[in-house]
């Protein structure tokens, strides 16, 4: 666990730091937060957790427990991130360790909407380019500064086209990707909607008349 | 783009407005709610200040962290009993109606909302939860959520939300007896692979599936996230109205008339356009099993795990991942594997329909005497309805441990656990390493029927010798 942690707030255009690798597709969140932490009301506590029989079974040697990434906020997966449970602990105890960003060859859905909702953005870069990052945190560390408005990545000798959902990239940066006040904005369309749609109705036991 | 599917009618007539980025701001019409990804949305809310906008659309249960045990109250784990007292809390306070233990009508939430009708065709359902695809089953778009996503539905009854594309699964023919729709979703997933549904909605049609019961259809619907794939759905037919017909939140009366009127309306189109559309001979599946860590890692019941060389380059990572965790060879068969533990349940397979045929094949037989065997039923209706039907006796007499409802050892988050590298033959939805609540533990997923057989033999078996 990093210094104290500070949610993501407001607009997010540039972010700088180093890259930890972690190699394998179909990484699911039960591996990222196994089920028995999500026995809390609040998701304080979770950045000690992360990956934790991973860790165990690796007894030191998981890229979360070296040295060398102790100061890492950029992780480089492969396919598939992310799958399995909607559990939005996963992005939430990566975030709490100190993972600001994500780049890799493909996320799940639930997965990539709930690392969206608080603040992580998830780029995607072909199979080549993900290994080729991966292997240069081998024997040297990789610092890359992601300019959001140009998706683009640079190191010292490193450059990568990152791809990102332009949905997700306006909201970072305009600082709108906390969507709970964009929705509400749209209180009139809601009500409209709520009043039109037929199945409101029908529902004796749900309805507002109840 | 995909034009006139169910999928696009339900979107467009939910549609609340384009939001800036691109993406959607989308109604949901049902939003269900249960004690874990629900506490932190509420105390957002809180913090900001805001209140449910229609709580009469948001409807709760209690079912990941709930004992099977010992139900009574205060539950012995501290932190359990704590995430059911913040729920109650939460819902008493924001008029939200709560189906606790006791009520006759708590469960896995994606068991309880169809039977108390509460899902219905046409309708937007979101829940913080993946499985919330099997309400699809009723032609519903369903899509499981994340707390941030929970605390917008409770403050807005709307999410932001990048619209699907729709790939049909067109399934021809009908299985074969002795295979159900767990081995033919099985099936499709290893086919397809776990993340070919990425940014899709998956339609799932043809004979094969209209030939299937409402519960079968909700078994396939249930595993599209398996698949990748968010949401998943199937057209709407006599079998979904008479499903719902009478249930407790169905439309009534004159409602009932003008709401299938509408059901039927909603349909895709006959000449509607699809994405992508893969076409599999149903009548070819065979009874399957998962030998891996992820649900596409299955095969036959008769076949072996496959070798390295003949997987797809982007297999062969988690496949050798695979091999270590679960100690096989590969080439080794299936079939024979020891299982220490057998569990029937969960939202895939603890509905009554799961313990009826679980009990037809082990209706006067006995459970190896190395295996634990349990049996968790979907809610306290299945469970009511299988005492009724003396399921339960059945289950006793053969050696399996009769329990209360809830999720159980399908993700072990109360006392239901593998211990280390334990095998289990499980009907729910998940094999990832340390799924059922060990580090080390091992997971087979199969149909309930074919658990019950490993129960009886000690080890992976085909059931299709035992309902002859």
């Amino acid at each position: 666990m990093k210094s104290e942690f500070t949610q993501p707030i407001g607009k997010i255009s540039n972010i700088n730091g180093q890259c930890i690798p972690l190699i394998g597709n179909d990484i699911d969140t039960d591996r990222i937060i196994p089920a028995r932490f999500l026995k809390c009301v609040n998701f304080d506590s979770l950045g000690e957790s992360v990956f934790e029989d991973d860790r165990k079974t690796l007894k030191g040697r998981h890229p979360f427990d070296l040295e060398k990434n102790k100061n890492a906020s950029i992780l480089i997966v492969n396919s598939n991130f992310g799958c399995g449970s909607s559990r939005e602990h996963a992005p939430q105890a990566l975030m709490r360790w100190g993972i600001k960003a994500i780049i890799g060859e493909s996320f799940a859905d639930i997965f990539y909407s709930n690392c969206i909702a608080i603040g992580i953005p998830c780029f995607t870069l072909p199979k080549k380019s993900i290994e080729e990052m991966q292997n240069y945190c081998d024997n040297q560390f990789l610092f890359l500064e992601i300019d959001l408005k140009k998706s683009l990545a640079k190191s010292n000798d490193l450059n990568f086209n990152l791809e990102i959902r332009e949905s997700s990239r306006k909201m970072f940066l305009s600082g709108e990707w906390d969507a709970t006040s964009t929705l509400l904005e749209n209180e009139n369309l809601i009500e409209n909607k709520f009043n039109q749609l037929p199945y409101i109705k029908f529902n004796s036991q749900l309805s507002k008349s109840k | 783009m995909s034009q006139d599917t169910l999928f696009d009618k339900v979107w467009v007539l939910h549609k609340v407005s384009s939001l800036p980025g691109g993406s959607d701001q989308i109604f949901i019409g049902l939003h269900l709610i249960h004690e874990v990804t629900s506490p932190q949305a509420f105390g957002a809310l809180r913090d900001k200040n805001l209140k449910v906008k229609f709580p009469e659309r948001t409807v709760a249960t209690v079912d990941h962290i709930v004992p099977t045990d010992n139900q009574s109250r205060p539950f012995k784990d501290n932190l359990a009993e704590q995430m059911i007292e913040t729920l109650e809390k939460n819902c008493l306070e924001n008029k939200i109606r709560f189906f606790n233990i006791g009520s006759g009508n708590q469960g896995i939430v994606h068991v309880v909302a169809p039977e108390l009708g509460l899902t219905q065709p046409g309708m937007t359902i979101a829940c913080g939860d993946s499985h919330t695809s099997t309400h699809g089953a009723f032609g519903s778009i369903a899509f499981g959520i994340g707390t941030s996503q929970v605390r917008d539905v409770l403050a807005s009854q709307t999410i932001a939300i990048n619209k699907l594309k729709v790939r049909q699964i067109w399934c021809d023919k009908k299985l074969s007896k002795g295979v159900f729709a767990k081995d033919l979703i099985l099936h499709i997933i290893n086919e397809l692979g776990v993340k070919a549904g990425v940014g899709f909605a998956y339609e799932f049609a043809g004979p094969a599936i209209d030939e299937l019961s409402m519960e079968e259809r909700m078994t396939i619907c249930n595993m599209s996230i398996e698949g990748g794939a968010r949401c998943g759905y199937i057209n709407p037919d006599e079998k979904t109205f008479s499903y719902i017909k009478n249930k407790l939140c169905a439309p009534k009366s004159k409602h009932w008339d003008k709401a299938i009127t509408w059901w039927k309306s909603l349909k895709s189109d006959e000449n509607s356009i699809y994405d992508d559309v893969i076409k599999l001979d149903a009548s070819k599946v065979e009874p399957t099993v998962t030998w891996g860590i992820t649900p596409g890692q299955s095969i036959s019941i008769n076949q072996q795990i496959p070798l390295l060389d003949d997987l797809s380059p982007n297999d062969k990572l988690v496949a050798k991942e695979a091999y270590e965790y679960m100690s096989f060879k590969p080439g080794q068969y299936i079939k024979d594997t020891p299982v220490d533990v057998c569990f029937i349940g969960s939202c895939t397979n603890g509905r009554i329909s799961d313990l009826r045929i679980a009990a037809k094949v082990l209706k006067d037989k006995k459970v190896s005497k190395n295996v634990k065997a349990f049996v968790v039923p979907g809610s306290e209706k299945v469970a009511t309805q299988a005492k009724q039907e003396g399921l339960d006796q059945i289950f006793k007499d053969s050696g399996f441990q009769w329990r209360e409802p809830g999720c159980s050892m399908c993700l072990a988050m109360n006392s239901d656990k593998l211990i280390g590298n334990q095998v289990s033959a499980s009907s729910s939805n998940r094999n990832f390493k340390g799924r059922q609540g060990s580090p080390s533990g091992r997971t087979l997923l199969m149909s309930p029927a074919m658990v019950a057989a490993a129960a009886i033999n000690g080890k992976v078996s085909d059931v299709r010798e035992f309902i002859n």
